[in-house]
């Protein structure tokens, strides 16, 4: 199987207890996809375990023709994998500006982003890059974390749970960003809980319950009430 | 079949026989050996007891105190004072001085709490100085030089004619076989009563407090009251073996009696050797710390230096010590207080 | 007593207390470790700075300038080799380590110095004084003061300005955010102690001049830092420098009185402000 980023029967543990059960999924070039699945269904762990800060088997998880999933996450960060954490996680000592400059801590590559391509994609930003990070609307809070993101020039930006605990319309903006993302040559993984969101980015979604894929595809091709299986359990 | 929460094995059976065992040759030791076994044996006993106190309180309670000097030496001092001062018989005097170290440690648990994690460390350590600055301002009791406990004191001392005459020795040997059974009972009551203390409810408790004080306190056990608990018995416990400790060398100082080397330092090198966090742990510690030093005291810098790399070692790679260690081979426990679920078979209706 | 003499003298005293406190309060922050050899590694950095002075020749600020290097490199291998085996969510295995670490330091300088207290001459420096008319101070404790300032505008440059303050202020927030930016929390760590172990250098090199020093008065300086980090409240260093003054203001009052309690009174107002203020005067915003 080809690919940018893949990872194969990855089952990752929190010590004794085991949260993935042999997960499959790929990332071509160029490419959007979407995981979509209720809480607990592995999305962040999957997450986590490809940005290392979970630490699997090498061979689990293959970014170009190199086995990543024992590196720390540092080292994953450095090969051009960034992630948007979950709950964004500003550092509250640092300003938006310094926010954004510790996401290039790492950085090896040039790229189109630097601190005034992020200010012209948020430009709301550029205003409040004085302010410490904390001090921002939810809304903000995420650009900055995606703009941290962005700031090493990654292959591929993980984007775990962007809308959570925002309102419709700052999701709108902060969704509005990606086709920009796309056009300066990141490929994108999204975690999402929110499935209409998920099906309107995304170019395949890989649904997850229990800690496995229970049904991946293109959205056109992948009917409500598969989804709705796939998401609580058949029998649900 | 149903089950039963138990947390006996049959290690800790056999155990119990053998500590009954060792008990009675305890008391029966001085008729068969000489002086200087005598001293050893109260040397090993006591430093076991502070030793015990040390992992109560960290590796029980969690609370890492590197300023248990401090109780030895309030408790010695509290002998010496209620001796000198008052003319009280020192072995009567010994619950007295720990009453006293037991005093002190209230506001100081009330400053060292303050203190979270790793800075209450460094206030128990502030706290041991500033007693010893203060009692060495204590003038009757030899303020910076020390003094010594009066002979017409020692001699007199409750139960020396008695072990004298039991035993057929001068009253100077007779003191010594006095201070090793009291050492001996001290200990004894010191292992026993932690064993209970884990064993009973508030053990659980405070076992849930280690493991995590968050959650503890959402089941409804009350952290604060468990780390007071464990704090004031460490420093009553403390105390009286300190008091215990200058009783029976009768000449104190408070360089000698708050010296963070011997007090803590020694106590916690045989906690950790041994293993921290079990009763077996300071009881192995102390035995190869007792022939370390038997071996190698002499060389002085050179054994301390050796000492804190052994330390740092057995942090860094067996960080539960030879007692750990030997769990992990053998699953042995004597003194269990690790509750497991065991089969019983059902009873006949 | 003259009070304004005794007050400055002792605001003079803060400086020192403040170069102890420094390394102490930046390891803290960074990494939530409480290093209990700090103080004997300020004795160590004195009987580096003497060695060299004697090896050399030269004289002991210059000497401090060699021993940096290598005290950012011995701090630096510590934190390296030992202590970033042990930190994590127990307190108890670095606090048992550096305890460890504490009782080497002190054994191994007494193997290799001797028990004898020495001290860094310092030539005409060490009696000079300045006559400001009501009042006459000595030009070492001038400097010792100096220094600290100088230190902590330093530290805070580089905390704030720089990269490397960056990625130590972000480590210190969340070290698993961090390194999800490329930053290696232990690598950062590393380099957090060694430049601890610089500012030990510059307290050592005072340390050394002001007074006599053996292998054993390690645990006291530990102290005195420890109480000004405290009172200053680990928001910032100008408040570890706060905390310094009010120690070194209550120990030269207490020795005004009787000298015998000099290092008490310095207990007993840390105490009292504990008492008062139990997060210190200037505590962090969050943590």
């Amino acid at each position: 199987m080809s690919g940018l980023l893949q990872t194969r029967g990855l089952t990752a543990r929190y010590g004794d207890f085991q949260a993935l059960f042999g997960v499959d999924i790929h990332l071509e070039e160029g490419e959007c996809v979407a995981i979509i699945g209720a809480n607990g269904a592995g999305k962040t762990t999957l997450m986590r375990s490809i940005s290392g800060v979970l630490v699997n088997a090498a061979e689990q998880v293959i970014f170009g023709t190199d086995l990543i999933g024992a590196l720390p996450a540092d080292q994953v960060m450095a090969r051009g994998i960034a992630m948007v954490p979950e709950g964004r996680r500003l550092f509250p000592s640092l300003t938006v500006e310094e926010n954004l400059l510790v996401g290039a801590h790492g950085r090896k590559t040039a790229g189109p982003w630097t601190l005034d391509a992020i200010y012209d994609l948020f430009p709301i930003l550029r205003e409040r890059r004085h302010n410490p990070g904390t001090a921002l609307s939810g809304g903000q809070q995420q650009m900055v974390a995606i703009g941290r993101a962005l700031m090493s020039n990654p292959r591929v930006i993980l984007c775990d749970e962007l809308s959570l605990g925002l309102a419709p319309v700052v999701i709108r903006d902060i969704y509005a960003a990606l086709p920009r993302i796309r056009a300066g040559g990141a490929s994108i993984i999204i975690v999402e809980q929110d499935i209409g969101q998920a099906l309107k980015v995304a170019d395949r979604v890989y649904c997850m319950m229990e800690g496995r894929v229970t049904l991946q595809g293109r959205p056109a091709d992948l009917t409500r009430a598969e989804i709705h299986d796939a998401y609580f359990g058949a029998n649900a | 079949m149903t089950h039963t929460v138990t947390t006996r094995t049959r290690a800790s059976r056999l155990a119990t026989i053998a500590a009954v065992l060792l008990i009675a040759a305890g008391l029966a030791l001085p008729a068969f050996v000489d002086r200087s076994m005598i001293k050893d044996l109260f040397f090993i006993l006591t430093m076991l007891t502070l030793a015990q106190y040390w992992n109560l309180l960290a590796g029980y309670g969690g609370l890492v105190s590197v300023g248990q000097q401090a109780f030895v030496g309030l408790g010695a001092y509290g002998l010496f004072g209620a001796a000198i001062v008052w003319g009280m018989d020192p072995v009567l005097a010994l619950p007295l001085a720990g009453l006293f170290a037991l005093a002190v440690a209230i506001p100081t648990a009330f400053f060292a709490f303050r203190l979270a994690g790793a800075y209450f460390a460094i206030g128990t350590w502030v706290v041991a100085e500033v007693v010893r600055l203060s009692i060495a301002q204590w003038k009757a009791v030899g303020g910076g030089t020390g003094t010594s406990l009066p002979r017409s004191v020692q001699a007199d001392m409750t139960g020396t004619d008695f072990v004298g005459t039991l035993f057929g020795v001068r009253s100077a040997a007779a003191q010594d076989i006095l201070s090793y059974w009291l050492a001996l009972a001290l200990a004894v009551a010191t292992i026993g009563g932690i064993y209970l203390l884990l064993r009973s409810k508030a053990g659980l408790a405070l076992a849930a407090v280690r493991d995590n004080a968050e959650a503890a306190r959402a089941v409804g056990v009350d952290a604060g009251r468990m780390k007071w608990l464990v704090f004031l018995a460490a420093s009553f416990g403390t105390g009286l073996t300190g008091a215990l400790i200058y009783l029976q060398k009768g000449r104190i100082s408070p360089e000698a009696a708050f010296s963070v080397t011997d007090w803590t330092a020694y106590v916690i090198f045989i906690t950790v050797i041994g293993g921290i966090g079990t009763i077996e742990g300071p009881i192995i510690g102390i035995l190869v710390f007792f022939v370390l030093q038997t071996l190698f005291a002499d060389y002085g810098s050179t054994y301390l230096l050796a000492l804190g790399m052994i330390g740092i070692l057995v942090m860094l790679f067996a960080p539960r010590g030879i007692w750990g260690a030997i769990t992990d081979r053998t699953g042995l426990q004597f003194f269990p207080i690790r509750r497991r679920l065991q089969k019983t078979p059902r009873p006949e209706p | 007593m003259n009070w304004l003499d005794t007050i400055l003298q002792g605001i003079l005293l803060g400086g020192l207390y403040a170069l102890f406190a420094a390394g102490l309060a930046l390891v803290f922050g960074i990494m939530r470790l409480v290093n209990l050899a700090h103080g004997d590694l300020i004795v160590l950095g004195a009987y580096l700075v003497m060695y060299l002075v004697g090896a050399l020749g030269i004289n002991p600020v210059l000497a401090a300038l060699f021993a940096a290097p290598l005290m950012f490199a011995l701090g630096w291998a510590i934190q390296r080799l030992v202590l970033n085996r042990v930190l994590g969510p127990d307190i108890l295995p670095p606090l048992l380590v550096t305890f460890g670490l504490s009782i080497v330091i002190q054994n191994g300088l007494q193997m290799g110095f001797t028990a004898d207290s020495r001290r860094i001459s310092a030539g005409p420096l060490e009696t000079a004084s300045v006559d400001l008319g009501f009042v006459t101070l000595g030009v070492m404790p001038l400097l010792t003061f100096a220094s600290a300032i100088a230190v902590i505008l330093v530290l805070n440059w580089i905390f704030y300005h720089t990269a490397m303050g960056r990625a130590f202020r972000a480590t210190s927030d969340d070290p698993v955010t961090a390194s999800l930016m490329g930053i290696r929390p232990k690598a950062i760590f590393a380099q957090a102690t060694g430049l601890a172990m610089v500012v030990v250098t510059v307290a050592a090199l005072y340390l050394g001049m002001r007074a006599n020093f053996d292998p054993t008065i390690g645990p006291a300086r530990l102290i005195y830092a420890f109480e000004a980090v405290i009172i200053g409240g680990l928001g910032s260093l100008w408040g570890t420098l706060a905390g310094g003054i009010i120690i070194g203001v209550a120990q030269t009052f207490g020795a005004a009185v009787n000298p015998e309690w000099q290092i008490l009174s310095g207990h007993i107002a840390f105490l009292a402000v504990l008492l008062v203020r139990p997060r210190g005067l200037f505590p962090r915003a969050f943590d």
